[in-house]
């Protein structure tokens, strides 16, 4: 493993640093300047959806963190989209930007050294036109977070705050984007929420705080709270990695159920591609900020096309299948701050082809709903263009 | 499953033996410091491994399964029960007697982050124990640790860099080698792979089984993932709230699961097939509290096929098939029905169990 590291030294020399951090500077205020310029006029974040069939459309997002070692390019050219009323799931390791690909959607990302630099992110508002939700000012972000798109985070235990009584924490949510609702009607609301995760205390739960409860009736909370506002689409963020295989199946059937009531599209990132399987209707596989690899979910598990997708497949021990060794994709993730400029694949992948050696392979159709980054496929599908990255340095 | 009766036969073929293990830790009240409770985290765990196999210890977070692995090593003293490795006393040894078994029992922990000092480079955290040991001789200890590492997939340069400076899957080798180094017969594995990425995951059940059929070490494999545990496990134990509910073969187990709870559990599995139809068990409610455990099977506030005698008499620790064992009422035979309703009657006269009571659990 990691053979190349013998000679590259992670360190960076004094004036290195500093050149880099006064690189930073200059660009995050840039960019924080052009987006309080932003704020003003409407025309400058809204836009059409391309198909209106759509809640969201990711087109060519770039987001980078403008760290202290350099620039990391966390979602690089990322573009697929989210049919209303399906479950997209979007699967990949840790570090391959599927966190913060949502994380931009939200306009959650730590700023000011994390910035969607390009690309645009289409919100369908329902009415024929929709927000680019990278330039859209945080006033109107504060109505549509929670309301319209709302988020299930990974931990039950941190997402609550410790203080407030539940019913408390819910009925905020209502209050908030329902000024007009009496205290009376939120409280109604809240009970009917709880009683729709499937607490059947509902009314002690109300008033009970949040360590009194398990993680799994804290994950139904956080539910809660996500749906108190019907949202259009929901994101889970990796929903039940915290949690214990029976709960985790509860929990599973509870959101696939809570998705059909409501009619609402999931966004259903996680790394178990057991959950995936069960749950999402669509698949997208995220390699090193990349897509490399979305279609439905027959597409992807029955004619996995990337290699990373076959490796992931047959890396993960599956009960009723006996196998002698699992195998294990050679090497490790490219450094994010220094990527190849060739297929980030490429080092690990057993198999290359001629064109390996050349750029970025493009987004590859080969078939209505299957699209694949590899060369590979090259002769047999139709190119559909290349992710498109953001040179910073113009910034 | 009070009495030990698990396996009869006493032969060397078993490296660890666990007779009626129990682990409470005592609650104390704030002021006078009395105990006022007890939270049974191992209440009566009974197994045996033989040597060069592994054994899986699957089941919720909380139901025991780390307490468990941790007594067994004494890193924790016991409540009661007895610990054989190789036919030793855990136990019964004195501190320096135990001190010289140590070598032969290892662990790796579940989380590679906080488990090796951030203060002590690569080299030294294997050696460490080496040196204390007089495992091989100092002029040879170079060498040796060399030979370790190289074993666990690190290469030779590593030995001067500090753990920070590694990921998640190669600082679990890391764990590994350090285990490793002491040449041990007994590995503890408490979760070593659920902290890593799916693809990490496989280097390390792969270098395990590895090193497992180099040097014929005895696993006891502790884990949540069944997918994994089916994969490495030769027999499999199940726990639910501090008890062991079912023990057998991995493919008897997974083949034909007979406790209630294990069916749930193994029918909540996630399969990476979109088209396959799981008939899911959702159990419902979540774990019950061990410090006030439900009366009777632990299991009967969740179960589908809960009896009336379920909810007084515990069941007994049967083998049902031949090297499978559970504990359910479904499957008691004659006599041990005769006992559990004899408890049953004898419970409902002294205390009627209300309804009330029933919520609480």
């Amino acid at each position: 493993m990691a053979k190349n590291e013998t000679n590259k030294s992670s360190y960076i020399s004094a004036s290195e640093s500093r050149r880099i951090t006064r690189f930073n500077r200059r660009v995050t205020r840039k960019l924080e300047q052009e987006r309080a310029n932003a704020n003003k006029d409407p025309v400058l974040y809204t836009t059409k959806m391309a198909n209106p069939g759509n809640v969201v459309e990711f087109d060519n997002v770039c987001t980078y963190f403008f760290t202290d070692v350099g620039t990391v390019k966390a979602v690089d050219g990322v573009s697929f989209e989210v049919p209303i009323g399906k479950t997209v799931g979007v699967v990949g390791e840790s570090g391959c930007g599927k966190s913060v690909t949502s994380l931009s959607l939200m306009q959650l990302l730590q700023r000011p050294s994390g910035q969607t630099v390009g690309g645009e992110i289409r919100f369908n508002l329902g009415d024929g036109t929709a927000y680019n939700i990278v330039n859209t000012p945080n006033t109107i972000m504060e109505t549509i977070r929670g309301n319209k798109i709302s988020m299930i985070f990974q931990e039950p235990m941190t997402a609550l705050n410790p203080v407030f009584r539940i019913g408390e924490q819910v009925d905020e949510v209502t209050l908030l984007h329902n000024p007009e609702m009496s205290k009376d009607d939120a409280k109604a609301r809240t009970l009917e929420m709880l009683e729709l995760v499937g607490i059947a205390n509902r009314e002690g739960v109300y008033n009970m705080y949040p360590h009194e409860l398990s993680g799994g009736m804290r994950q139904r909370i956080c539910i809660a709270i996500a749906l108190a506002c019907s949202p259009t689409l929901i994101i889970a963020d990796e929903p039940t990695t915290a949690l214990d295989v029976t709960i985790q199946a509860q929990i599973l059937d509870l959101l696939q159920n809570l998705k059909n009531k409501l009619n609402s599209s999931i966004m259903l990132i996680t790394h178990d591609l057991g959950v995936v399987a069960g749950m999402a209707d669509y698949v997208v596989v995220m390699y090193a900020g990349r897509v490399v690899e979305k279609g439905t979910a027959e597409d992807i598990f029955h004619h996995p096309a990337h290699p990373y997708t076959i490796g992931l497949m047959r890396s993960k021990p599956v009960v009723g299948k006996k196998v002698e060794a699992l195998y294990n994709i050679p090497g490790s993730v490219p450094n994010p701050v220094e990527m190849p400029n060739y297929c980030y694949f490429r080092d690990r992948c057993e198999m290359q082809c001629g064109h390996c050696a050349g750029q970025y392979p493009p987004e590859i159709r080969i078939s209505d709903t299957h699209i694949v980054s590899c060369y590979r496929f090259l002769e047999e599908g139709s190119v559909l263009g290349y992710p498109k990255s953001v040179n910073v340095e113009e910034l | 499953m009070s009495d030990s009766k698990v396996m009869t036969d006493t032969e060397n073929e078993y490296l660890l033996e666990v007779n009626n293990l129990v682990k409470w830790f005592p609650i104390k009240s704030s002021f006078f410091k009395q105990t006022i409770g007890n939270v049974k985290a191992v209440d009566g765990v009974s197994f045996k491994i033989r040597r060069g196999e592994t054994m899986g210890l699957v089941g919720e977070s909380g139901c025991g399964k780390s307490t468990c692995g941790r007594t067994i090593l004494r890193l924790q003293e016991k409540t009661s029960g007895e610990v054989l490795l190789g036919g030793q006393d855990i136990f019964a040894l004195s501190k320096e007697e135990l001190r010289k078994m140590r070598p032969k029992m290892q662990i790796v922990f579940q989380d590679p982050y906080s488990s090796l000092s951030p203060r002590l480079p690569v080299g030294e955290i294997i050696g460490e124990a080496v040196r204390e040991h007089n495992i091989v001789s100092p002029d040879k200890f170079d060498d040796y640790i060399t030979r370790v590492m190289e074993v666990c997939g690190l290469p030779e340069y590593y030995k001067d860099r500090y753990p920070h400076e590694f990921s998640g899957g190669q600082r679990q080798r890391i764990c590994i080698a350090r285990a490793l180094a002491l040449s041990p017969d007994f590995i503890v594995c408490d979760e070593p792979v659920s902290a890593l990425d799916v693809s990490i995951q496989a280097q390390i059940i792969n270098l395990l089984k590895q090193l497992q059929k180099d040097f014929g070490l005895t696993y006891l494999f502790i884990s949540h993932d069944l997918s994994v545990v089916e994969h490495i496990s030769d027999t499999v134990g199940v726990m639910y709230l501090g008890s062991m509910v079912e023990y057998a073969e991995t493919e008897k187990i997974f083949s034909n699961p007979l406790n209630p709870y294990t069916k749930a559990l193994f029918s909540a599995i996630p399969i990476p097939d979109p088209d396959a139809k799981i008939n899911r068990i959702i159990l419902k409610g979540s774990i019950p509290s061990p410090a006030n455990p439900p009366k009777g099977c632990k299991f009967h506030t969740r179960c589908e096929s809960c009896m009336e005698v379920c909810r007084y008499a515990p069941p007994e620790w049967l083998e049902v098939e031949n090297g499978h064992f559970c504990a359910c009422h479904l499957y008691n035979d004659e006599a041990a029905q005769k006992r559990a309703e004899d408890i049953t009657q004898l419970e409902k006269s002294k205390s009627p169990y209300t309804a009330a009571e029933q919520k609480e659990v």
